[in-house]
């Protein structure tokens, strides 16, 4: 059968070659779904740690005892790492990526199915190694997920940066060798197994972000791994790329490990740089965080258009923003670094280049309000989350323009402003992202409808909780709460902020009890749902062509022929308010 | 729930303006650059805020207004209106730069030039969990410091080269001290790992990053006790890593100096 | 509802490329041991191949970019020297064994050229294959595996002269740790070494899949993949040498 050939190999028989090690993109999909699932779990428990350790620095917490200063740095650190890595980097890339990428663009599997399969398990590996670093001798890293040498490079420095943080450098290192992997297979796959009709300017949205976003992490990956080699180096051999001469741990030199040996000649560290550290890991850091978002804003525009019933506002417009995001997304990594010493002319060209990159995220904003304009709104679940996502787009992003300006971040850097900024884009927006496309493809995945209202209820609810939990933060930081204290009994000029610190913890443990709603719904509904038909939300894409769920090679033999672009709904004129993507040509659309 | 959606989205919205605009929540400023970094940063959250509203009702009264329902209008097929999105592109473009344009003076004169030279040299060196604030006494000169040299039980906590002739008139304190309306010219250095000197009431933040001895200058225009803190994660006792700058008059600031130069005899 | 309407028959496997077309006709039903030198899925798999290289290519072109900014960064960087309280440079040029590097760089490109030997040799069998079908025709053993065998002995003895190097840099008192100079010297060439010990596992998989009996066509695109690969690992050896020679 010519279109197996194509495929390369036949459907898997054995427990383990269906399930542990399978090749299929979508048992792989699922795989970095479940594992991004464990990882949000464990990131939650920590934030709610460190939230409470913050408005009540002596409790004491059931199993898990007094949480002591140093201890509070290491929940920041590892908090910050498991989320951006294995949730945000993970579940929209590598999770709803893998599964959908090929389907959408009418492909029987990814392009190297066997580096995809490695890819899953070596990011299964790094997330390992990761833990690890809560159980060695010191505990886990204190430099934050950012670390900033020579907090990070030199182990005297604090508890935790001994064995944890070559861990947590090891783990990195391996979880970049990963994202090489996916990215190989993202970009080959949608540059040489679109099915006949799937031009580029016909391909959903979710394509186009899953393409910009490997891309992205093609060339930032690469730095990241390089930095990390470097601090490995500086930690365990006595080099000295980010750690400067002469410095002192109470009153201890920093002697290399090892200490004075006839075999090295130079004594101390000397003339490193920490701002080289802080270069290279920004270079990678920014587009890091366009690679948290644009798979969410894939999602949200798929989903906006679908359920709209209407044409999303400016297919065009959306491609080259995508593509304006992710290439200005490498020319603004500075904007992290205004206060570091920095010279401030370069500062100055580093915050135009910002305030540059908000003006594709306008449009996208600006087409996802068009797209609902005189549409007609199904508001089912997926869809309340969609439109939750663009609420959060908005609060998150317009923070930005605050901190992309030097003058502005002189009081707001490194104060809880910055964290709201952050969260609400990263650690809310791209989550309903994730959300929308969870209830969304669901049926597709495990032949099952997951529950409405429970759905509705969790949208809701977690909404005003995130809005709780950040929005305070904002106040916080303009008045002068710094980040990442451990808790706030030193400074006067704080005191009159526990109150709302105390109402975001509160909050916050609100919050993340709400989630369980959502871990009901999807667990229950995966073995009680209601069957779900083949189209259940009258959608346009290939994925909805063909059975629930897809069979091993996706189309069952077939390979689709596409006539249509993706967002053909209510076209005058059509049989229905929705033209699939491989309906003939006849039938009047685009 | 289209209902829902939009009252939840408003009151939000509208809540969250309230917070923001209704309370004043920067501490006090008390120094030159304090009410121009003030000014543009309200005249940044107008801008954003009106747009912040705007959008946020806008998506709230449209998930409302265009909800299926039964007697809802037909679904105005379209991809787009190209000479529409050149016009908002355009105007974002001009409201975002124009917007960080005007805060540039700004910035270029806190940083673009170097402090004045009549300006009251201090040297602040961070480390692992305090703030040290050197003074060059009368012959304007730090003199040479050194880990080695680091001492506690000497009194010696920048490490300086106690043979050097400069140090016979530096002075060291844990508590900064300043004469008001005089510029300073502050040297930022850090012994250990990066720290951030941050005065909320000064508007002042800069990172110290060992290895380099970053020059800063503010003025502070208002006597009075004003805290200062750390504003980079340096260890387990960042939160705890603060100290004062007390802002004096130049009578008083020539006292307390004396009287430390005089305590090193 | 619509799915794919059956009334549109497809014959051809149509993927890649999207709507420009689809793929010359097939000769015979796809690739197998003895398909024809031209068929379609032999091109699409090559090509597919080729877009994965040069995927692998950015990476480790950013990898070394990476240590090339930091490396020229660091060179010309001032560092605080704590005695003297002035700012310095710190740099010391690595006494490089130029001599022995010549030696390392003529191996390796003499890798290179066996490296294409062995190529074209597989290129050149496949073609032969339906030729080398006809009864009684004898078109020779293939020599493949003994230029590849050559092209991967070179290159370990390159990387044998990598660590001879190695050895006299610390005769002449530049380790790892002496000065940033030698640092990224080490770092630069480790790194480069270890990608070149990939590219020798590769050409081990690429004798194993003669050994396997893989089919031709397979055997010529992963032959193919890794000569690139050789190639693109000689040309960085020339950049990376060239970067320490003459930014010093």
């Amino acid at each position: 059968m010519v279109a197996q050939e194509a495929h390369g190999h036949g459907a898997p028989q054995g427990f383990i070659r269906k399930y542990i090690f399978s090749l299929d993109h979508k048992v792989i999909g699922i795989q970095y779904y479940f594992l991004a699932l464990s990882a949000v779990f464990v990131g939650m428990l920590l934030s709610v740690l460190m939230r409470i350790h913050m408005v009540w620095p002596t409790a004491t917490i059931p199993f898990f005892g007094d949480i002591k200063p140093e201890t509070y740095v290491m929940l920041v650190t590892m908090h910050g790492t498991i989320m951006v890595f294995f949730v945000l980097t993970t579940a929209p890339q590598g999770g709803f990526g893998n599964y959908f990428l090929p389907i959408q663009i009418g492909a029987p599997d990814m392009a190297f199915p066997v580096l995809n399969m490695l890819s899953f398990w070596t990011t299964f590996v790094s997330f390992m190694v990761m833990l690890a670093a809560f159980f060695v001798t010191g505990g886990a890293p204190n430099h934050g997920w950012t670390g900033y040498a020579p907090l990070s490079a030199v182990p005297s420095a604090a508890p935790g940066e001994g064995l944890g943080a070559d861990l947590w450098i090891i783990s990195i290192a391996i979880f970049c060798l990963a994202s090489l992997m996916g990215a190989l297979n993202f970009i080959t796959t949608i540059l040489d197994l679109r099915a006949k009709g799937m031009t580029l300017m016909r391909m959903p949205l979710t394509c186009w972000s899953w393409f910009i976003t490997a891309i992205l992490g093609l060339l930032a990956f690469g730095v990241l791994l390089s930095a990390g080699i470097l601090l490995l180096l500086d930690r365990n051999v006595g080099t000295s790329f980010f750690v400067p001469g002469g410095l002192s741990f109470t009153g201890r030199l920093a002697v290399p490990p090892g200490g004075l040996s006839s075999s090295t000649t130079l004594i101390t560290h000397n003339g490193g740089s920490p701002l080289l550290w802080q270069h290279l890991f920004w270079f990678f850091g920014h587009p890091e965080v366009y690679i948290a978002i644009l798979p969410g804003m894939g999602v949200a525009s798929q989903l906006l258009s679908t359920f709209a019933r209407k044409p999303i506002f400016g297919y065009k417009a959306m491609v080259y923003a995508i593509m304006g995001i992710g290439v200005l997304g490498f020319v603004v990594w500075g904007h992290h670094m205004f206060m570091s010493g920095m010279s401030p002319y370069t500062a100055f060209s580093f915050s135009i280049m910002t305030m540059a990159i908000g003006v594709p995220s306008a449009i996208k904003t600006f087409n996802w309000l068009g797209t609902l304009y005189k549409s007609r709104i199904r508001l089912q679940t997926p869809m309340l989350y969609a439109i939750g996502f663009v609420s959060l787009f908005v609060s998150g992003g317009l923070s930005g323009p605050f901190l992309a300006q030097p003058v502005l971040d002189i009081p707001l850097h490194d104060t809880a402003f910055v964290p709201a900024h952050f969260h609400l884009i990263m650690g809310v927006a791209a989550i309903f992202g994730m959300f929308a496309g969870t209830y969304y493809w669901f049926p597709k995945m495990f032949g099952r409808m997951m529950n409405e209202r429970l759905g509705q209820i969790h949208c809701i609810l977690t909404l005003i909780g995130t809005y709780a939990i950040f929005m305070p933060m904002h106040w916080l930081g303009m008045a002068a709460q710094p980040r990442r204290y451990s808790q706030f009994t030193e400074l006067q000029y704080l005191q009159k902020l526990l109150p709302m610190n105390e109402f975001i913890t509160y909050a916050a443990i609100i919050t993340v009890l709400v989630q369980f709603i959502f871990v009901i719904n999807f667990f229950w509904s995966l073995f009680k749902g209601p069957k779900a038909s083949d189209n259940p939300w009258e959608a346009t894409t290939l994925e909805w062509t063909t059975a629930t769920p897809p069979p091993h090679d996706n189309f069952g033999g077939k390979t689709p022929v596409v006539n249509h672009g993706p967002y053909e709904y209510s076209v005058p004129g059509a049989p229905k308010d929705y033209v699939m993507q491989t309906d003939p040509v006849t039938v009047a659309a685009h | 729930m289209g209902l829902v959606l939009l009252a939840v989205i408003w009151l939000i919205t509208l809540i969250s303006t309230y917070f923001f605009v209704a309370k004043s929540w920067f501490p006090h400023g008390a120094s030159v650059a304090a009410p121009w970094i003030d000014h543009q940063f309200t005249l940044t959250l107008v801008i954003m805020g009106v747009v912040f509203i705007a959008a946020q009702m806008a998506l709230g009264w449209l998930a409302w207004k265009y909800r299926d329902h039964p007697g809802a209008k037909p679904v105005e097929y379209s991809h787009g209106n190209v000479k529409l999105e050149a016009i908002w592109t355009t105007l974002t473009a001009i409201l975002f730069v124009g917007l960080n344009l005007m805060g540039s003076h700004v910035w270029a004169s806190e940083r673009f030039e170097p402090a004045k030279p009549d300006s009251v040299k201090v040297e602040a060196t961070g480390a692992q969990f305090a703030w040290f604030f050197r003074y060059p006494g009368k012959d304007g000169t730090y003199a040479a410091t050194s880990a080695k040299n680091i001492s506690a039980e000497e009194q010696n906590p920048l490490g300086m080269n106690m043979d050097d002739p400069d140090a016979k008139d530096d002075v060291v304190s844990g508590v900064m001290y300043l004469p008001v309306n005089r510029e300073v010219d502050l040297t930022l250095k850090s012994q250990d790992v990066i720290h951030s000197l941050f005065i909320p009431n000064m508007r002042f933040k800069q990172d110290a990053v060992p290895g380099l001895a970053i020059h800063m200058h503010f003025t502070p225009v208002e006597t009075g006790d004003f805290e200062v803190t750390c504003a980079e994660l340096c260890g387990l006792g960042h939160y705890k890593m603060h100290g004062m700058l007390k802002v004096v008059t130049q009578d008083e600031f020539d006292k307390w100096l004396a009287s430390k130069e005089a305590e090193k005899q | 509802m619509a799915t794919l309407s059956p009334s549109v028959t497809i014959h051809d496997p149509l993927t890649g490329r999207g709507g420009r077309g689809g793929d010359p006709p097939t000769i015979h039903g796809g690739g197998n041991n003895n398909g024809g030198s031209g068929s379609p899925d032999f091109f699409r798999r090559l090509r597919r191949a080729r877009v994965g290289f040069f995927i692998l290519a950015v990476w480790v072109s950013m990898l070394f970019i990476s240590f090339t900014s930091a490396y020229v960064v660091r060179k010309d960087l001032p560092s605080l020297n704590q005695i003297t309280n002035q700012l310095g440079k710190d740099w010391i040029p690595v006494d490089l064994p130029v001599a022995m590097l010549l030696v390392n760089t003529a191996l390796l490109l003499g890798s290179s050229v066996t490296m294409e030997l062995a190529r074209r040799k597989v290129a050149q069998q496949m073609a032969l294959a339906p030729v080398g079908a006809i009864p009684g025709i004898a078109i020779g053993r293939e020599k493949t595996n003994l230029w590849l065998g050559v092209t991967a002995a070179l290159g370990a003895i390159f990387i044998v002269g990598q660590w001879l190097v190695w050895q006299e840099l610390k005769n002449r008192g530049f380790y790892v740790a002496s000065n940033p100079s030698s640092s990224f010297l080490y770092v630069l060439t480790a790194t480069h070494a270890i990608h070149l010990m990939g590219g020798i596992v590769a050409l081990i998989y690429a004798v194993s899949a003669s050994l396997l009996r893989k089919s031709i066509e397979s055997r010529r695109i992963v032959i193919e993949i890794a000569s690139w690969y050789w190639h693109f690992m000689a040309a960085l050896w020339i950049y990376v040498f060239a970067l320490l020679a003459f930014v010093r």
